[in-house]
């Protein structure tokens, strides 16, 4: 499988602000990579760079093989997608999905094949003669997409398109944007602050910090085994159960204040006997019961209860500390309720304090 | 009881619907009217005697009563400094100083207002190292007084052998306007979102292409507000004219004065008074005719520092 998209050693400062930090990222073709975290992170950054429409300080940047570190934002063969839609304001909508193409010198024949197209795929024919200032939010940000389709590039560069919308409208295209990749099958890259979006339509997720990589790797690879603390508390809503300890025994079991429990059934590395760890567990990786099972539960003090319609999320304390769990709706969890907290070694997820990676 | 349940529905029947009427003769109202016409009066009465003074033959004139509508209107003032009054040899009136300001007019707006848009739309959008100085720089120009750069300005223009030429006034007007201009256009041009240029990048437009194409149609209101500013300026302006002209290319500015301050002769207070109406008829039908495209775009512009 051929790259598509190659990042090495990608550095970006503005001044004496250090902003991308010795970037590696490959996109194989076809692939859908979605950068996430949190503002700041440098993700819209990293995409402006790909893009072209920032000087990077340092390294190369290939697309399908060729070196366009230097190139302009239209030689490098890329369509790209903003939050703000940025639609030209005085052109109607075939104006805007022909404006790129009018530049190009393109054929008008081949123009008005490749506007009629993009109209049909995005269902916007209608909405041809139009003004964007006529449009609703959904069309202005499928006009937005057209624009990027028309161009018949490889590589889509999404900037937080949905950010604008509403929730619903925002579902409704994320839907569409992954069927759109179906049917297309080329190279997206897609930023977002967004998890939900991330985890539904990415195929790997690059997760974000401080112009660093964290971890890249497949959705419920990042969800199931965080590489570190930052990216389990990133991801998952709810988020992730920390609870502080030590291992112990060898690194037979970790204990949590006066809570042991074995680490038998934990996938990861050599455990050892460490002073300072943090394990973490997931709200909807625990089972809530009524006996104690030595070496496999935490007793647990029901707290409150939020109902949130599919299921409900219960507050315990727990551990010396506050956890979260997932429980279906129809069990009722009344506060001050003794429980004890099944755990799932084998879904669970264990960081070194120090470090604060997983183990 | 019984009263009460049948009391109440007439009570709410005459409850008052709709906003409190307002009584139109308060106290507040009198003074905000009662300033307002002032302060018309006040300006109003200037015009109202040169208008009627224009209008007036000299007989009439010397009997002193200037707030007194004509008795009989004559047009021939208005004829005399258009066509006929004298500056030093040259007896055709204001005509030629109009031509001259118009000829002055014309290009000086032009190249002001291409020049300055297209500084601060290279200001805005294609920063480039030591952008933000080159801007400090040019706005600290608005500052400095402009007699300090007559003299030297005046030995440019020999150098560049303009001096004295319809061109070297073009040229000076054009760089006084810049500082103002300049800043006008960036401020309007930094409330233009940044995706938008981007976008247009990416649909590979390059530097002129932007310009021309997504950011001139969409700033309208601020080359109003330049064109304006720029033709009152230009057609208001008197020490420039007066000072990189020669006598044969005097603005209208200056050839109003020349009429008004010749000394021989009978002072023609009628004729006086046309002309310099005449000169103030451009700013005046300018003012006329874009006031509220002027508010609009000046408010436009101010939004974002």
């Amino acid at each position: 499988m051929t790259h598509s998209i190659e990042v090495k050693d990608l550095t970006l400062n503005f001044g004496s602000v250090s902003v991308l930090k010795n970037m590696n990222l490959n996109v194989a073709e076809g692939e859908f990579v979605v950068l996430l975290g949190p503002s700041g992170c440098g993700k819209s950054t990293l995409l402006n760079c790909l893009a072209g429409l920032l000087e990077i300080t340092d390294g190369q940047i290939f697309i399908k093989g060729k070196n366009v570190t230097w190139a302009e934002p239209s030689e490098r063969g890329i369509g790209m997608v903003f939050q703000s839609y940025a639609l030209y304001p005085q052109m109607t909508v075939r104006g805007n999905l022909s404006f790129g193409l009018k530049n190009a010198r393109v054929p008008q024949a081949e123009i008005d094949k490749r506007v009629a197209r993009a109209a049909e795929i995005l269902q916007i024919g209608p909405l041809l003669d139009r003004k964007p200032a006529a449009l609703s939010g959904g069309q202005r940000q499928r006009v937005a997409i057209g624009r990027a389709l028309v161009r018949d590039v490889d590589v889509f560069l999404f900037d937080e398109p949905l950010s604008n919308l509403d929730a619903k409208l925002r579902s409704e295209l994320r839907v569409e944007i992954k069927r759109l990749h179906a049917q297309l099958n080329n190279t997206m890259v897609y930023v977002t602050h967004d998890q939900i979006e991330a985890l539904t339509l990415a195929d790997r997720i690059a997760v974000m910090r401080g112009g660093i990589i964290q971890q890249l790797a497949a959705p419920q690879e990042i969800y199931n085994r965080p590489a570190n603390l930052f990216v389990a508390g990133f991801i998952g809503s709810p988020s992730m159960n920390f609870l502080h300890g030590a291992t112990v025994d060898g690194g037979q079991a970790i204990q949590l204040g006066d809570v042991k429990l074995s680490l038998d059934g934990y996938e990861g590395g050599a455990v050892g006997t460490r002073d300072k760890v943090i394990l973490g567990l997931r709200p909807e990786h625990l089972v809530v019961q009524d006996h104690a099972e030595p070496g496999r539960t935490i007793a647990a003090v029901v707290e409150l209860d939020e109902p949130m319609g599919a299921d409900s999320l219960v507050w315990l304390k727990a551990a010396g500390g506050q956890m979260s769990v997932r429980v279906p709706v129809e069990r009722r969890m009344d506060a001050g309720r003794q429980v004890h907290l099944k755990v799932d070694m084998s879904k669970a997820s264990l960081f070194d304090a120090g470090t604060e990676t997983r183990i | 009881m019984a009263d009460a349940t049948l009391a109440a529905p007439t009570r709410a029947a005459a409850v008052p619907r709709g906003a409190r009427p307002k009584r139109a003769l308060s106290g507040r109202n009198i003074m905000i009217y009662g300033t307002l016409f002032v302060f018309s009066v006040y300006y109003l009465l200037p015009l109202w005697v040169m208008v009627m003074t224009s209008l007036k033959g000299m007989p009439e004139i010397r009997m002193g009563n200037i707030f007194a509508p004509p008795v009989e209107i004559t047009f021939e003032p208005w004829v005399k400094a258009w066509a006929e009054a004298c500056t030093g040899l040259n007896c055709d009136g204001l005509s030629r100083g109009f031509w001259n300001s118009v000829q002055i007019l014309i290009p000086s707006v032009i190249l002001s207002i291409v020049v300055a848009s297209v500084n601060g739309y290279a200001l805005t959008f294609w920063k480039f190292k030591g952008s933000d100085v080159f801007f400090t720089i040019l706005i600290f120009g608005a500052f400095i007084p402009y007699q300090v750069m007559l003299y030297p300005i005046v030995i440019l223009l020999r150098e560049m052998g303009i001096y004295g030429t319809l061109w070297g006034l073009v040229l000076v007007h054009t760089i006084f306007g810049m500082p103002i201009l300049t800043l006008l256009f960036r401020n309007y041009f930094s409330t233009i979102p940044e995706e938008l240029f981007k976008a247009a990048r990416v649909d590979g437009a390059g530097f002129w292409a932007i310009y021309a194409k997504i950011l001139m149609p969409m700033s309208l209101p601020i080359f109003v507000v330049a064109i304006i500013l720029q033709v009152t300026g230009i057609w208001n302006d008197f020490l420039f004219g007066v000072v990189y002209t020669k006598p044969d290319l005097y603005p209208m500015t200056v050839q109003l004065n020349n009429i008004v301050n010749s000394v021989q002769g009978v002072k023609e207070y009628n004729v006086n008074m046309a002309a310099t109406l005449l000169t103030g008829l451009v700013p005046l039908v300018i003012y006329f005719i874009s006031g509220k495209l002027f508010v609009r775009g000046i408010a436009a512009g101010a939004v974002k520092g």
